[in-house]
């Protein structure tokens, strides 16, 4: 359980940058702990704001040493995710640095 | 809240357990004990409060939503062990909603025990795909040009809403408008309402 949030030394992605969720399914071949929700995989967002550095918890769930990652909120529409609901309508979700990738 | 006997062999588990950990040196009895109390001490009247407070003083409103934990311990609530706690603000045009996806993540520190419909498979998988149908069930209907804001609560931090103040409340106290805020209401699926006195009846 991580208690606090760290200190961000360096952050790759900075607020208002697009981000895009990595379109990658890992647990389909192997047994992991994602905290990284399916529905947004692949999707484009936007960094909202740096939330601080927690220990990684893909390893952390299997009691193995986890480093430090950074925490993001991270804007996404919801249309292009569901392919339905209402136009302007969003989802703020907090991911992990180690799931975003530059658009 | 709904309480149910636990059945005798989860009883009899639970003391093994904690016998083992115990044992082994990772807790103290002290600690569950001091744990078991601090969890007791939490409901949503804290989480209340802190809402109140931000409507009354704008310098408590500016910390409450720069640093939720800091904001709690300066009202006495000990944060220690206790995730981050983050406070989204809702605006004129924004509206949140809490759910946690993945599982059941809440601020229980300043808010309690989560009810059993937020645990629910039905209100997780729902609230993400169909916010607004959600909140029609609730019984809440946000004025036109709003958008809602669904907050997927999936790592680190826990999160509480801080709603709009209702209209009708100019000069209220603080205890008057702590009486307003109800959990629904920290969570999103509700908005108070200068009309509706919220009932702590446990």
């Amino acid at each position: 359980m991580s208690t606090g949030a760290g200190v961000i030394d360096a952050a790759r992605f900075a607020p208002g940058q697009s981000v895009r969720v990595k379109d990658a399914r890992p647990e389909r071949i192997a047994r992991l702990h994602l905290r990284t929700p399916h529905y947004v995989r692949g999707r484009l967002g936007q960094i909202q704001r740096v939330l601080g550095t927690f220990p990684n918890p893909e390893d952390l769930a299997f009691n193995r040493p986890a480093e430090a990652r950074v925490l993001y909120h991270v804007l996404f529409e919801q249309q292009p995710v569901w392919g339905e609901g209402q136009a302007g309508d969003t989802l703020l979700i907090e991911l992990f640095e180690h799931w975003l990738e530059e658009v | 809240m709904a309480t149910q006997d636990p059945r005798p062999e989860s009883i009899a588990l639970l003391e093994k357990l904690a016998a083992a950990l115990i044992a082994r040196g990772v807790v103290t009895e002290e600690q569950i004990a001091q744990k078991q109390a601090s969890a007791d001490r939490s409901n949503p009247e804290t989480g209340a409060r802190m809402v109140a407070r931000a409507w009354i003083d704008p310098e408590w409103r500016a910390l409450l939503l720069r640093d939720g934990t800091a904001a709690a311990e300066a009202m006495g609530i000990s944060m220690r062990g206790n995730p981050p706690l983050g406070v989204l603000e809702d605006t004129e045009t924004v509206h949140h909603l809490v759910v946690c996806t993945l599982c059941s993540c809440y601020p229980r520190a300043i808010i309690g025990y989560p009810p059993h419909w937020y645990k629910s498979s039905a209100y997780r998988s729902r609230a993400v795909r169909e916010p607004r149908a959600v909140l029609a069930e609730f019984g809440t209907v946000l004025p036109a040009g709003v958008q809602v804001r669904v907050l997927d609560s999936t790592a680190d931090y826990r999160w509480m809403v801080l709603p709009l103040r209702p209209a009708g409340t100019e000069g209220w106290s603080e205890d008057e408008l702590t009486a307003l805020v109800s959990r629904d209401h920290l969570v999103g699926v509700s908005l108070p309402d200068a009309q509706r006195k919220v009932s702590r009846a446990a």
